[in-house]
């Protein structure tokens, strides 16, 4: 049995790296106040503000309108954690930062470019992106996307900006793959969406570097609705990233956005979102890519902040040979819960998808991953592969499983695994008894866990991740 | 041989302890030196493991009396690992599944933290790993498993070991190392422990039965009772032990 040294060696790097890794702050706020707010509560008339403000045309007012009485009509949904602590009346729907989008960073507000700067953005964007957007509370404030794209016909801006410029493009996608009749926070996000990106890939055009758009709420009792569109056209190649992060308040703020991905024929496509929201932040998004023949679609995502976070990337396999992975990295420290996982349905024959989750739990927070796997009739010879590794750091804590399948299809192949380790007070002991430092066990630990994602995750996130775990372990293993 | 030879001196002086208010350990005084072999015994429930595990500095029992000194360094307020560096340590009677960690990177990043500053080329530490568990007959496959992750109770024996071994301490606690190990095994293991025996390095059996102690001679055996320690003495103090049981000492 050969040992791969050079994994080792990166390994042993990494847990040094990782233990110089200060904290990082992400839980300030700065002192902007919104130019413009449509103060607390949802009515029709604030709806029609949010419209008037963004002098929309007429067809987006009116689909803004009926996702509110879509929105009135559902009730809160009660199978999953308890969403009663948010306060829908107290909730700012629309919070307007500053008076102009820019491609300069230089034209952004001093203090809205300082915490941009801070959480390393433009850094970012000048190493590793071919196009960046930035959100702060409701409005993209800064977008662009490197010339060579955009004259190979790449869009990339804020969608706000796309319905302006480009709205029959945002027409033929906007509510196609998640209906604003798919569940409250949809209809929500459908009456205040604001911000969020709209990403256009031409045919065959393949970008190999990310884009990404950095989402920041800076407002206290805020909601943040951002709607993204990225589209892969036919035999294209993407990879969209999201980041995200809040202050930390006593008030809860809400966020609920919509992505639609659509991979065409050929194309694939890699979506990766790290949230780091505030232990404030209920975040209810809805994601779902349409995955056309032979096309792919890649989920890669982080939850590592939020008081509650719902979440389920789905795939929808429309064509022959379609194929989706889906790998969710859940973190639920003290007090939060995190109910995420996949939806895989299979619509055509020889179509596979494969979901990987992995949840760490600390203390008290809750973990559970609740999948869907879809075979219909007709799916020939499709295969699917479900995989849940639960990581509790607790001496008492627990994690579940829902996964949910409906296979109608008898050709069709599909297994789950699922696996759970436990990381308390006799094995941090254990590891420290050897000299390892609470920081290298915490480290190898989380490392250890990741080992087999590891290549797939942005580095960032693996050491965010650490850090949250070290900061909560802290309190665990403490020797008196 | 070069230089000379630095003596490791364990000194624990009326050491009392406590799990949960309950007071385990009330009074308890030893004195391990470098090159001596000790033998701990005693009756179940006399607080022989407790004695392993408040070593160590689990944090779970709490000292409320007496010292423990490693070479004059007292180490009741250090933490495990700290106690780990300054060259303790202590095989586990039931040591726990670490999922995730592999026992290659373990065991290595260990290492370097108790000989900060040796910097042995990765192949080299591996070979010399891997020859170690051939030794007490661990598959090398073992090498990128998780901590204990689906061991039996005598490869999880042997993995003890096999970490005493290559990370070199200074004074070796062994709780109950013998049980869940088959005659062959436990001859293995012993073989193990004598040669890794030097004059620098000082061992504490703890232990139930004199079973061990037919393959490691120990020079010096003492007998704990109550939480105290009952009776000091020599090899015939075990073989009496052997033969006649406990209760001579109680007085019964």
């Amino acid at each position: 049995m050969e040992i791969d040294f050079k994994r080792d060696e990166e390994m042993e790097k990494l847990v040094q790296d990782l233990k110089s890794v200060k904290r990082s702050e992400f839980e300030f706020h700065d002192a902007n106040k919104p130019v413009y707010s449509t103060g607390k509560g949802l009515t029709r008339e604030t709806v029609e503000e949010i419209s008037e403000i963004k002098k929309e045309p007429d067809w987006m007012r009116r689909l803004r309108l009926k996702a509110l009485e879509i929105f009135m009509s559902k009730p809160v949904p009660t199978w999953g954690p308890d969403l009663s602590g948010i306060d829908w009346e107290n909730t700012s729907y629309y919070n307007r930062p500053g008076e102009s989008k820019t491609n300069n960073w230089e034209e952004v507000p001093d203090e809205i470019k300082e915490t941009f700067q801070k959480l390393g953005v433009p850094e970012m964007e000048q190493k590793f992106l071919a196009g960046s957007v930035a959100q702060y509370d409701s409005e993209g404030v800064y977008h662009n996307l490197k010339k060579v794209w955009e004259d190979k016909g790449v869009v990339f801006m804020d969608l706000d900006s796309a319905v302006q410029k480009y709205p029959d493009l945002v027409k033929d996608y906007y509510c196609r793959a998640v209906p604003v009749t798919d569940n409250k926070f949809a209809a929500l996000n459908g009456a205040v969406w604001s911000g969020g990106s709209f990403l256009y890939v031409p045919k065959g055009v393949q970008i190999d570097m990310p884009l990404q758009t950095y989402f920041r709420m800076n407002g206290e009792a805020t909601g943040q609705f951002e709607h993204t569109i990225v589209v892969a056209d036919e035999g294209s190649k993407v990879h969209y990233i999201e980041g995200c992060t809040a202050p930390r308040y006593d008030k809860n703020s809400l966020h609920s956005a919509i992505v639609e991905i659509y991979v065409k024929r050929n194309a694939k496509a890699r979506y990766t979102s790290v949230q780091n929201w505030s232990k404030s932040v209920y975040n209810m998004p809805t994601k779902r890519a349409w995955v056309d023949e032979n096309a792919q679609m890649e989920w890669v995502g982080g939850s590592l902040g939020s008081k509650i976070t719902m979440l389920y990337p789905s795939s929808y396999l429309r064509g022959p040979y379609a194929s989706a992975s889906n790998l969710n990295i859940a973190l639920a420290g003290a007090g939060t819960f995190k109910d995420t996982g996949a939806k895989a349905l299979h619509l055509a024959p020889h179509t596979t998808s494969r979901i990987v989750a992995k949840s760490i739990s600390i203390e008290d927070g809750k973990a559970i991953y609740r999948g869907l796997l879809r075979m219909n009739k007709g799916a020939v010879h499709s295969k699917s592969k479900v995989q849940c590794d639960a990581l509790l750091i607790n001496d008492e804590s627990s994690s579940f499983t829902y996964p949910h399948d409906e296979i109608y299809e008898p050709t069709a192949t599909f297994s789950h695994e699922a696996s759970v380790g436990r990381i308390g007070t006799e094995e941090l002991t254990y590891l420290r008894s050897r000299g390892l430092s609470e920081d290298e066990a915490s480290s190898m630990i989380v490392l250890g866990f990741l080992d087999d994602v590891m290549k797939e995750i942005p580095m960032e996130f693996a050491v965010e991740m650490n850090r949250l775990i070290k900061l909560e372990m802290g309190k665990l293993g403490a020797v008196g | 041989m070069k230089g000379t030879v630095k003596m490791s001196e364990l000194v624990i002086k009326n050491l009392a302890a406590s799990i949960d208010d309950r007071e385990i350990l009330k009074d308890v005084s030893l004195t391990v030196k470098g090159g001596e072999i000790h033998a701990l015994m005693g009756p179940n429930g006399a607080g022989k493991s407790t004695l392993g595990y408040v070593l160590m500095g689990h944090p779970n029992y709490k000292v409320t009396g007496g010292s423990i000194k490693l070479n004059g360094v007292e180490l009741i307020n250090k933490t495990p690992e700290e106690r780990a560096r300054a060259g303790l340590f202590l095989a586990f009677q039931n040591p726990v599944t670490v999922q995730g960690v592999k026992l290659s990177t373990f065991i290595r990043t260990a290492y370097n933290q108790m000989h900060p500053g040796e910097k042995i080329p990765i192949q080299q530490f591996y070979d010399s790993m891997k020859q170690h568990m051939k030794k007490v007959g661990l598959d090398e496959s073992f090498i990128s498993r998780s901590i204990n992750d689906g061991f039996s109770g005598g490869e999880r024996k042997r993995f003890e070991i096999l970490q005493m071994v290559m990370l070199k301490p200074k004074i070796v606690v062994l709780d109950e190392i013998d049980s869940g190990l088959d005659v062959d095994a436990l001859k293995m293991v012993a073989e193990e422990i004598r040669e890794f025996h030097n004059e620098e390095t000082g061992f504490l059996i703890i232990t139930h039965y004199q079973r061990i102690l037919k393959d490691i001679e120990p020079e010096f055996v003492h007998v704990l009772m109550d939480g105290k320690m009952a009776r000091d003495g020599n090899r015939d103090l075990s073989l009496r032990i052997e033969e006649e049981g406990y209760d001579w000492i109680r007085g019964v």
